[in-house]
């Protein structure tokens, strides 16, 4: 290699300062261009979800009004992150262990005060009603939220069907119990089977849904499979999944969740960023998808509609 | 050992010890931490602080009982890491989830029973990492730095507490880590206790443990 002398350069071959300076600014803009997209995609991956193409039968399912307009939460993250503690207690376990669980034949047992207690088949369920979508907020009471695209039909409905008696002012819900199939029920977290429940015009309102599909397909094990409940003006725990039991009764019923922790979870548990839970604060959410909290609303949005339930009650005390 | 043995070992611990937090970070950059990354991020920052912790505490122990004296050179690398990865986990507290209100974290503190003996426990950690040197061994003084960094029993006991009472309802967990340190602290108890005991026996030729 031959090294020229520096007599040996033309002036008129030496860079420019403006431009020398200008490389090094490109270079030092690069470097700190490529750490600011390394470090946006860290913090992008840390909100941004993948998706997933499930292989679930396909619903028919008409639209409906009383969906909201916000943009739905990943299927990949609703069907991955789960609390449903006859599967196991990390929200992890549930996609992995529901597998087990066999969804059919699958029977719902109806009975208490209604004029013909009997047991139904889900298919035959299934054909009974026309199925909607509804495209609902799920404000879990631990402080994260989702916007679930469910598939079902309206609980008044099915109830109506059952014509229940004048003396029937509860509706109290049970989730399968098998700990063959289901092994978080092998350990005593919770007294098993779940149990759930509702006031009747709570259960009658036109918003709580019996839920059959996600994402206009069939529900997936870990989401409640076959059937489950969804209330969402309250806290996710009431929406009670894998319904086996619906029965009318006089006296409300003691739900699983009050009894394992009466000071923290109350029959009503509606959504509210006033009454905090004893050892957490309910003021904000973590809705599943974004980095920043958003502030949390009374009744999770939906006080419009089932305020008038709750009117004279004090919600501090009725949570 | 030689010092070569020595320091490779420790290149090693090192290594180990960064494992935690690089899986965390390789997740991240895959998009593979979950639904909620925030949440994992703080509940496994919070695990590798009470595991390190545990570490930290069962180095005494196991010199005592295996003879590898050696042991005590990895007890600071292990002590610093709890801190390390407590310091990860507040900051992701006051930054992912309070986003720097101030004024909430207080409230937090106040009226969170979980949250005052966690921060508790990290302020405790605090004065152990910065005289963790052998400077400051020099400065304090062997009596007065071994006090000092007593403190690791009681913030490793409200780390547990921290989250025995965070969890909703499975305590499995958190009364293991609670049956471990259990377990580290009396073998302490014990180890102090004996010469004291022993001491009451009279030796048959020393008058004055005379039995009256």
């Amino acid at each position: 290699m031959l090294i020229k002398k520096p007599a040996d350069i033309p002036s008129s071959e030496i860079t420019p300062k403006s431009r020398y300076m200008n490389r090094r600014r490109f270079m030092a803009a690069v470097a700190a261009g490529g750490t600011v997209l390394a470090a946006g995609r860290f913090l992008g991956r840390l909100v941004s979800p993948q998706e997933t193409v499930s292989a679930a039968a396909k619903l028919n399912a008409a639209r409906s009004p009383l969906s909201t307009t916000e943009k739905p939460t990943p299927y990949n993250d609703i069907t991955n992150y789960n609390n449903f503690y006859e599967f196991g207690t990390d929200k992890y376990d549930p996609a992995r262990l529901a597998q087990s669980l066999q969804v059919k034949p699958w029977t719902v047992e109806v009975s208490g005060l209604v004029q013909k207690p009997q047991t139904l088949d889900i298919d035959s369920i299934l054909k009974s009603f026309p199925l909607e979508e509804r495209i609902y907020r799920h404000r879990c009471v631990e402080g994260w939220s989702m916007v679930i695209p469910w598939v079902g039909f309206p609980l008044t409905a099915f109830l109506k069907r059952l014509n229940p008696l004048g003396s029937a002012r509860y509706v109290q819900f049970t989730t399968r119990y098998d700990p063959k199939q289901m092994p978080g029920q092998r350990y005593g977290v919770l007294d098993w089977p779940y149990v759930e429940g509702l006031r009747i015009d709570e259960a009658m309102h036109p918003l709580a849904l019996l839920a059959v599909g996600l994402y206009g397909e069939e529900l997936p094990k870990q989401d409640g499979a076959p059937i489950r409940l969804v209330v969402p003006w309250k806290y996710g725990f009431k929406s009670i999944k894998s319904i086996v039991k619906i029965k009318l009764v006089e006296k409300e019923p003691v739900t699983t969740w009050s009894a394992a922790a009466p000071s923290e979870y109350g029959f009503y548990s509606n959504v509210n960023p006033d009454v905090d839970h004893p050892r957490w604060s309910q003021k904000t959410e973590r809705r599943i998808g974004e980095f920043y909290k958003r502030p949390t609303l009374l009744f999770n949005g939906y006080g419009d509609q089932v305020a008038g339930l709750y009117t004279g009650m004090d919600l501090r005390k009725n949570f | 050992m030689t010092r070569s043995q020595l320091s490779f070992l420790k290149v090693l611990a090192f290594l180990l010890c960064l494992g935690p937090i690089a899986h965390l970070a390789w997740k991240g950059i895959h998009g593979t931490l979950g639904a909620n990354p925030i949440e994992v991020i703080t509940r496994s920052t919070g695990k590798w602080t009470l595991l390190f912790l545990l570490f930290t505490l069962s180095i005494t122990p196991l010199r005592k009982l295996t003879g590898f004296l050696a042991l005590i050179r990895f007890r600071r690398m292990l002590g610093l890491f709890a801190f390390f990865y407590v310091t990860l986990h507040f900051l992701t507290y006051i930054w992912l989830d309070k986003f720097f209100d101030f004024h909430q974290m207080l409230i937090d503190i106040a009226k969170r029973r979980f949250i005052t003996v966690g921060f508790t426990a990290f302020v405790l950690l605090v004065p152990l990492a910065l005289t963790s040197t052998s400077g400051m061994i020099r400065r304090l003084g062997g009596k007065r730095w071994q006090r000092l960094h007593q403190l690791i029993y009681l913030a490793a006991i409200l780390g547990v507490f921290h989250f025995l009472w965070l969890v909703k309802a499975d305590i499995r967990r958190p009364i293991c880590y609670g049956a471990v340190l259990a377990l580290l602290l009396a073998w302490r108890v014990v180890a102090w206790a004996r010469p004291l005991l022993l001491r009451r026996t009279p030796a048959p030729t020393d008058a004055s443990y005379a039995v009256n």
